[in-house]
């Protein structure tokens, strides 16, 4: 096995992770809870790709995923927001109604190949020894967008005023709405813009990182496991990289596992006996009810967690608590 | 009260006749309302008698259906908060709106328009800092609101009025979840900026604390103004109570004279530790009585909520708990509940009831598993739904039907279905906690009896409550706490409000006990001015100080903690810092101060 392509295989496919997981980390900082994300990522990848295939040019096709993602969240934000629906059904509505656009829209995009995004190195960074290997080397410009996008995100929440109204209207939506704050434009706004993060998160996938349409294998519940990162991760972008980063390399390294006969000296059970494969496949899924148990438990000690308001739609003037 | 309607012609604030309807509720009935620069005006009203609802078409949180608003003589009309921030209007809510995970300034800061984009916190915290001194409010902006105590939340609610330059202040029942003290300096700093000239509603339900704030008062009862506008002086508590309710209050409980029974509870040695792993009980040792009413006096935060929590099962323990000859100590709750305990927890939304469910489904909760709701392994919900409506008539708990949301009801009603739900199983034992805190007189009244009926079926009560008047009356006996420790059991006939104020901030009870008992002292007659009484404190206080050491000593080997508290070489102290005599004195000046009113009116 070769550690070095092992992790940075995974820090490219942690990528698609890493943006998904900082747009719900948005939507759900705002107060709302968008389950809805593996169907966005759906959508995304399947308009990317389409775009990117009958343009020909991938930059468009990125646009179309972002635009098509976030249009999606669209339908979301109305039902939770204008007419208060609950947030879990309404989520759980939005996977099946995007799986369902992307498979129909996306008929015979199947074993097309389309442009991809360019990849690059970074000129100083790549010669640092090992690491300059795994993360600045020959990777898609995707994946140096998600180095940038931590601290700006971060900065974004915590430093800047539309930050702190963000904030505000996700802990406690009544305290902004007396100091003036729109919750209903905040809302819709960051639920559309987590939208657009899963869209391109999506298109990450059939532009980038595996090119082409693969059906819903596109994207193959890569969305479930960001709605869980989040939790994993706190609401804390920088969480939500070590964790995007981490289920990546885990899903790498379990395909490697696979591959050769002798491993560490022994017989590969892996590679003999097929059965063991769907317990190695269901790790990252397992991983992911342990680290929801784990990052709910540890939030609610350190008084650090889910917004307070999260799924909770926000009437002016209801009989409150 | 510097200012007056002679020397300000202009009102601040004027609404006339203002309707405000919601589904099903009309909550404001052509009301009126004026209010003068540098006046405090009070608007007195039950729960739900559309007091919070004046004020927040006020604020433009609510469109009245008709009405008019004029500030300074110019006719407003807000669509949204913030227009009235804009001219000059602020509303401090009774449930605070503060993030609670965000800094004071942070939370100063929302709304406005500058900074524009970066915020530079550092420049902001300095500002605030600034505006808090020149009210004479202390706070640190840095600090993260989960840090702050309840006042110090209320404080940073007044600085993000005056932050956004508001002359006209709303107060939303400021005082119902402060602690006596907190209060106090609240209702100074209030004074202090009507003083300088800002206007100030203040809403309540508490009469006493209406009359020593407010200069003007508007009394409304659903939804109506039963008095506008008028002088305080020209009314008494009892007529101001029939103005809010709609009907003769009785201040005094029936309350019959009885014996005590046989012992019911008796606490050995217990010892506990609070949230943050500090200790909070220390070796208590209490015993309650068949038909007796055991009061726990203390200011808030010494130990009386882990009391309960120990007693209810809530809480682990060192000691033990005696329920009728059964050690509950260390028991889960249904343990106890099975043994005859019922519980009256402080927190009626978090802990006392099921906001989201229904009354049927709240009435249940304790026997669920019991005929005839229980049917072997299923509900039977035509059983339930009619045991709730029975109880909802016999605690007249003022509800659609059955089926309502427990989150619906006001803060009476709930505390009723609390008390039906708990007392309706026979209890061999009530534990209530602060039963009567943010209800108003109607409510206050029907619970007190309702506890009191109780005691007379020989049920034993520990009650806890920070209001000294509530315990004074409902009371047999007396245990003051001081933190964590029962510094001493006083018996109903030797109830002195004095001796009582001063055990509360750590002061030795034997001596003071022997003193007061030598000298007759005139408290507890009328007294003939606040000053004296005041003044004959002080000097109980420092011969109590001087003679502390000497005759301390034999009494108790274990009363070391107690005997100089102002010291800070406690050998276990808490997270609160220890009492300053300037702290003491306020409380005792609080204590004292509703005693001297009251004999005032009377």
């Amino acid at each position: 096995m070769n550690w070095i392509e092992i992790f940075r295989s995974g820090i490219s496919t942690g990528t698609v992770l890493l943006i998904a997981t900082i747009g719900e980390i948005l939507t759900e900082r705002a107060g709302i809870q968008n389950l809805g994300v593996e169907g966005m990522m759906l959508v995304g990848a399947m308009a990317g790709f389409k775009i990117a295939f009958t343009t020909g040019n991938v930059w468009l096709g990125l646009m179309a995923a972002i635009a098509a993602g976030g249009l999606l969240s669209l339908a979301h934000a109305l039902v939770t927001i204008h007419f208060q629906a609950d947030q879990t059904v309404s989520g759980l509505s939005l996977t099946f109604l995007g799986t369902g656009l992307a498979l129909v829209l996306g008929d015979g995009l199947t074993g097309q190949t389309g442009p991809v995004i360019p990849r690059a190195s970074i000129p100083l960074l790549s010669q640092i020894p090992y690491l300059g290997q795994i993360a600045f080397t020959d990777h898609n410009l995707l994946v140096y967008f998600g180095y940038l996008l931590l601290p700006i995100v971060t900065y974004f929440i915590n430093k800047t005023r539309p930050g702190l109204h963000l904030r505000a209207v996700g802990e406690n939506p009544a305290a902004a709405d007396t100091l003036g704050v729109n919750i209903y434009r905040t809302r819709y706004l960051y639920t559309f813009i987590g939208g657009c993060f899963a869209g391109l998160a999506g298109a990450a996938i059939s532009v980038a990182i595996a090119p082409g349409w693969y059906s819903n294998l596109t994207v193959n519940g890569q969305g479930w496991i960001a709605v869980a990162l989040v939790i994993f991760a706190h609401w804390n972008p920088w969480r939500a990289a070590l964790g995007g980063y981490l289920f990546g390399i885990l899903r790498r390294f379990t395909l490697d596992l696979q591959g050769p006969r002798l491993l560490f000296g022994l017989a590969n059970p892996f590679f003999f006996n097929t059965n063991l494969v769907f317990f190695l496949q269901m790790t990252p899924y397992i991983l992911t009810v342990i680290a929801l148990i784990w990052g709910s438990s540890a939030a609610r000690k350190k008084r650090i967690g889910a917004p307070a308001a999260l799924g909770t739609p926000y009437q002016r003037g209801e009989r409150g608590l | 009260m510097t200012f007056s309607e002679e020397t300000s012609t202009v009102p601040a604030v004027e609404m006339q006749d203002i309707v405000l309807r919601f589904p099903g509720v009309l909550a404001n009935d052509h009301v009126n309302f004026t209010l003068y620069p540098g006046e405090i005006h009070a608007l007195l009203g039950e729960n739900g008698a559309g007091k919070s609802s004046l004020m927040n078409v006020l604020t433009g949180l609510y469109k009245p259906q008709s009405g008019e608003i004029r500030i300074h003589g110019k006719k407003v009309s807000f669509n949204s908060p913030r227009d009235a921030i804009s001219n000059g209007i602020g509303m401090v809510h009774q449930h605070f709106m503060l993030v609670e995970n965000q800094t004071v300034t942070e939370n100063i800061l929302i709304g406005l328009d500058a900074p524009r984009f970066t915020l530079n916190l550092k420049k902001y915290d300095q500002e605030i800092s600034d505006l808090a001194e020149q009210f004479g409010i202390h706070i640190d902006p840095t600090a993260k609101i989960w840090q702050l105590s309840v006042g110090e939340q209320q404080r940073v609610e007044i600085l993000k009025i005056l932050y956004r330059g508001a002359n006209i202040l709303i107060m939303d029942e400021p005082t119902a979840v402060l602690a006596p003290q907190e209060a106090d300096e609240l209702i100074e700093t209030l004074k202090g900026m009507a003083a300088q000239g800002k206007s100030i509603a203040f809403i309540s339900h508490k009469l006493t604390e209406v009359k020593h704030v407010a200069d003007k008062l508007t009394v409304l009862r659903r939804g109506r103004a039963t008095a506008e506008r008028v002088d305080l002086k020209d009314y008494t508590r009892e007529s101001l109570a029939s103005l809010m309710v709609g009907r003769e209050v009785i201040f005094n409980l029936h309350k019959c004279e009885q014996t005590a029974g046989g012992e019911v509870l008796r606490l050995e040695d217990v010892s506990a530790l609070n949230n943050k792993n500090l200790p909070a009980l220390r070796n208590v040792d209490l015993a309650l009585h068949e038909g007796e009413i055991l009061g726990i006096a203390g200011v808030a935060g010494n130990g009386q909520s882990e009391l309960v929590e120990v007693i209810t099962g809530l809480r682990p323990c060192a000691g033990r708990i005696w329920l009728e000859g059964k050690d509950i100590a260390n028991k889960p709750p249904s343990f106890s509940i099975s043994q005859g305990l019922a519980h009256i927890p402080e927190d009626r939304i978090g802990v006392g009831s099921a906001p989201n469910l229904s009354l049927t489904s709240n009435i249940i909760m304790k026997r669920y598993d019991q005929q005839p709701v229980s049917q072997k392994w299923q509900l039977n919900y035509v059983a339930a739904d009619n045991l709730a409506d029975g109880l909802k008539t016999e605690y007249d708990i003022q509800a659609p039907n059955v089926h309502t949301h427990a989150r619906k009801l006001s803060g009476g009603n709930l505390q009723k279905l609390i008390l039906a739900r708990e007392l309706s199983s026979t209890p061999r034992m009530v534990v209530a906690m602060q039963p009567t805190r943010g209800l108003d007189v109607g409510a206050i009244e029907s619970v007190q009896q309702l506890l009191l009926n109780q005691r007379e079926q020989g049920c034993a009560i520990l009650l806890v409550s920070e209001d000294l008047d509530e315990l004074l009356s409902l009371s047999d006996r007396i245990a003051v706490m001081y933190e964590g420790h029962v510094v001493g059991v006083i018996c109903n006939q030797d109830f002195d409000i004095t001796q009582i104020g001063l055990m509360m901030t750590g002061t030795l009870p034997q001596v003071l006990h022997e003193k007061a008992q030598a000298e007759e002292t005139p408290i507890l007659g009328t007294p003939s001015s606040f000053d004296d009484v005041l003044g004959d404190l002080r000097n109980y206080e420092e011969s109590a100080q001087t003679e502390q050491p000497a005759k301390a000593k034999p009494s108790s080997e274990r009363a070391e903690p107690i005997e100089d508290p102002p010291q800070p070489e406690l050998p276990t102290p808490t997270e609160e810092p220890p009492l300053n005599l300037t702290e003491k004195e306020r409380i005792l000046r609080k204590v004292l101060g509703e005693k001297y009113k009251q004999g005032d009116e009377e």
